[in-house]
């Protein structure tokens, strides 16, 4: 079975509002989308198009409100909010955009906690975590609290966090908007080297065309829906032009 | 992830001590105003406990405390002594005679007057002489607060003289007993003495001590002197609990101490339960990552009780340390001498402490549980 072909992710005319009656709002107005295993699938789209409400639909971090998303040909919505939670914990890895690191930890211990979170004995799961952290060039700030690390070096501690417990499904919040042109290329080239694999899809939510090329889909949102959807080799896609893009330097 | 809560709670060092602190004082305030306040009221019957030969007193029908005496008839220690189950029964005075140094100093005094023959209730713990000399003629037994009251900075010795009510008495002995209510020298003599230092009056005797015969109860006696001679009969420590209540009853003392008490557990449970809360809704967005990353709220809960137990356990225990200190250094002193840090009040300043920690937690609780994960992926 050509596994690069199987969905990771699939949602049909889903939908979710906001609020109820004259203040109800409308995010997602019927969103088809795919994320297929083994690709870097990009969400892009306008401010407030609704890329970062989908990935929270996606992750089961908010309930949708119409439609269905299936994860790994599973229906999320139908589990037990305890399920909901084992599922994510196992299959679920995140990169924020303001990287969410705890500002007690060191780097290896941040990048440990979803497997503290799995019941994994600290020093193992500390060990493993520096393991992640070395192939991802931060071996000379293992010890290191956040506070000290620069904001390249605390998304790429983000980066070990989502990919410390090998989940099948990475969702990237806008990971490169806080950093500069020469960081934010240097984070996605590290994503696509250690997080895509032939058994794993990553979503990358981002408006930030200067990293584009790294795509192995793109779908274009806006409005609430998906516009356009794009499947090619990395580096030969159409960098579309939004008005408050992150404009792709010469 | 209980090491994840604990670097949390210490990772922000100014609330963490700051918690652990407001906690401490918190503990040491309740613990030291509450062991103060039940030394204190213990204070009211220090002479009763003292005298422990005798398990009944035996007192005129309307005294309701030791310091209120109303003289008995001499003929009520042969009717006492008459009711049966009575192993014996003795007198004893008790006045208030002004005693006055050889420099001038004086002071008002307690004096109790002991039977001649058995000298029963005399003080059993000497610090100087013995309570057998007082058979000596114008003898008496000074307690030690008393002694460094009318002779300050003195050394303690034996043979100097006072004037009580312009009797020249000579001292034979310094006792330590219990401290009194009031910070009175506490003097010991021989019935027949004391009723002479105080100055005659038609009635005397101030109290019957009794010794219930073996297997005779002190309730059961009590009821029976009380039935046959119609008057007021109560064991050592139903007296002393009478004196307790008097005082709770008649005087400002529980109101002062119960305002002191009342304000520790507000300002505990205020400032503890904010800066707890205010630490937790800080650290929202964190618990917000832990919880998208696939954490129970069950975990979560265990996470903040551990949080908060902590910072409870580590401020109560520093808080009863300091409590500790207190009591160490100030029963050495002649005017605390006797006040201690009692185990009911740890007990009940622990259970305070587990209250405030509960508070705290539940409005902490309430954020992180309402806290929608996918917070996370707003910038």
């Amino acid at each position: 079975m050509d596994t690069t072909t199987t969905a990771a992710v699939r949602a049909r005319e889903l939908r979710k509002d906001f609020g109820e009656g004259p203040t109800r709002i409308e995010v997602l107005r019927g969103v088809d989308f795919e994320a297929l295993l083994g690709q870097l699938t990009f969400l892009v789209g306008p401010s407030g198009c609704g890329k970062t409400t989908l990935i929270s639909v996606i992750a089961g971090l908010l309930d949708s409100s119409g439609g269905e998303v299936r994860l790994f040909d599973q229906n999320i919505e139908r589990f037990s909010a305890t399920e909901r939670i084992l599922f994510r914990r196992k299959n679920l890895g995140f990169v924020y955009q303001q990287y969410n690191l705890l500002p007690a930890l060191t780097a290896a211990e941040n990048a440990a906690v979803p497997l503290l979170a799995a019941g994994v004995r600290r020093r193992a799961a500390v060990d493993l975590a520096k393991s992640v952290l070395l192939k991802l060039g931060m071996g000379n700030r293992l010890d290191t609290l956040p506070s000290k690390l620069s904001g390249g070096e605390q998304q790429r501690v983000a980066l070990a966090r989502a990919l410390v417990h090998e989940p099948r499904l990475i969702l990237c919040d806008e990971p490169t908007a806080a950093l500069d042109h020469a960081t934010g290329e240097s984070v996605m080239e590290l994503l696509a080297e250690n997080a895509v694999h032939p058994d794993r899809a990553v979503i990358v939510v981002t408006h930030d065309t200067r990293v584009f090329h790294h795509a192995d889909a793109i779908a274009h949102m806006d409005d609430g829906r998906i516009v356009k959807t794009e499947s090619r080799h990395r580096n030969e896609i159409e960098i579309p032009e939004f008005e408050d893009a992150i404009p792709m330097l010469a | 992830m209980n090491f994840i809560a604990l670097k949390m709670l210490t990772g922000d060092r100014a609330k963490y001590l700051g918690l652990i602190f407001t906690i401490a004082f918190c503990t040491f305030l309740l613990e030291n105003q509450t062991s103060i306040f039940a030394g204190v009221l213990k204070r009211t019957g220090s002479q009763i406990a003292d005298v422990t030969d005798a398990e009944i007193w035996v007192m005129d029908p309307k005294t309701e405390y030791f310091e209120q005496t109303k003289a008995l008839k001499d003929t009520d220690l042969t009717r006492v002594r008459g009711v049966e189950g009575v192993q014996w029964a003795v007198r004893l005075f008790k006045g208030s005679p002004v005693a006055r140094t050889g420099d001038g100093k004086f002071a008002v005094s307690i004096c109790l007057g002991l039977d001649d023959g058995t000298l029963t209730g005399s003080p059993r713990k000497m610090l100087l002489g013995s309570w057998q000399r007082l058979r000596e003629p114008d003898s008496v037994v000074i307690d030690k607060a008393g002694y460094v009251l009318l002779f300050p900075g003195e050394p303690l010795e034996l043979g100097r003289t006072l004037e009580l009510n312009d009797h020249k008495v000579t001292i034979v002995g310094i006792s330590d007993p219990p401290a009194p209510f009031l910070s009175f020298p506490v003097m010991h003599t021989r019935y027949s003495e004391g009723v002479n230092f105080v100055g005659r009056e038609r009635t005397q005797l101030s109290y019957v001590l009794v010794k219930p015969q073996p297997g005779v109860k002190a309730e059961e006696l009590c009821r029976r002197i009380e039935a046959q001679t119609g008057l007021r009969a109560r064991t050592s420590e139903q007296f002393q609990w009478d004196c307790i209540r008097y005082y709770l009853k008649n005087t400002g003392i529980p109101v002062n101490f119960g305002i002191t008490i009342t304000i520790a557990v507000i300002v505990g449970v205020v400032v503890a339960g904010q800066t707890f809360y205010l630490f937790t809704v800080e650290n929202l967005k964190q618990f917000g990552a832990i919880k998208a990353i696939g954490v129970t709220n069950w975990r979560l809960i265990g996470m903040i009780l551990l949080q908060a137990f902590t910072v409870g356990l580590i401020g109560f225990s520093l808080g009863t340390g300091m409590a500790g200190q207190f009591f160490d250094f100030f029963s050495q002193k002649i005017a605390t001498r006797g006040l201690v840090l009692i185990w009911q009040s740890v007990a009940l300043t622990g259970a305070t402490i587990v209250f405030v920690m509960i508070f705290a937690s539940i409005l902490s609780l309430r954020r992180v549980l309402v806290l929608e994960p996918a917070v996370v992926f707003r910038g």
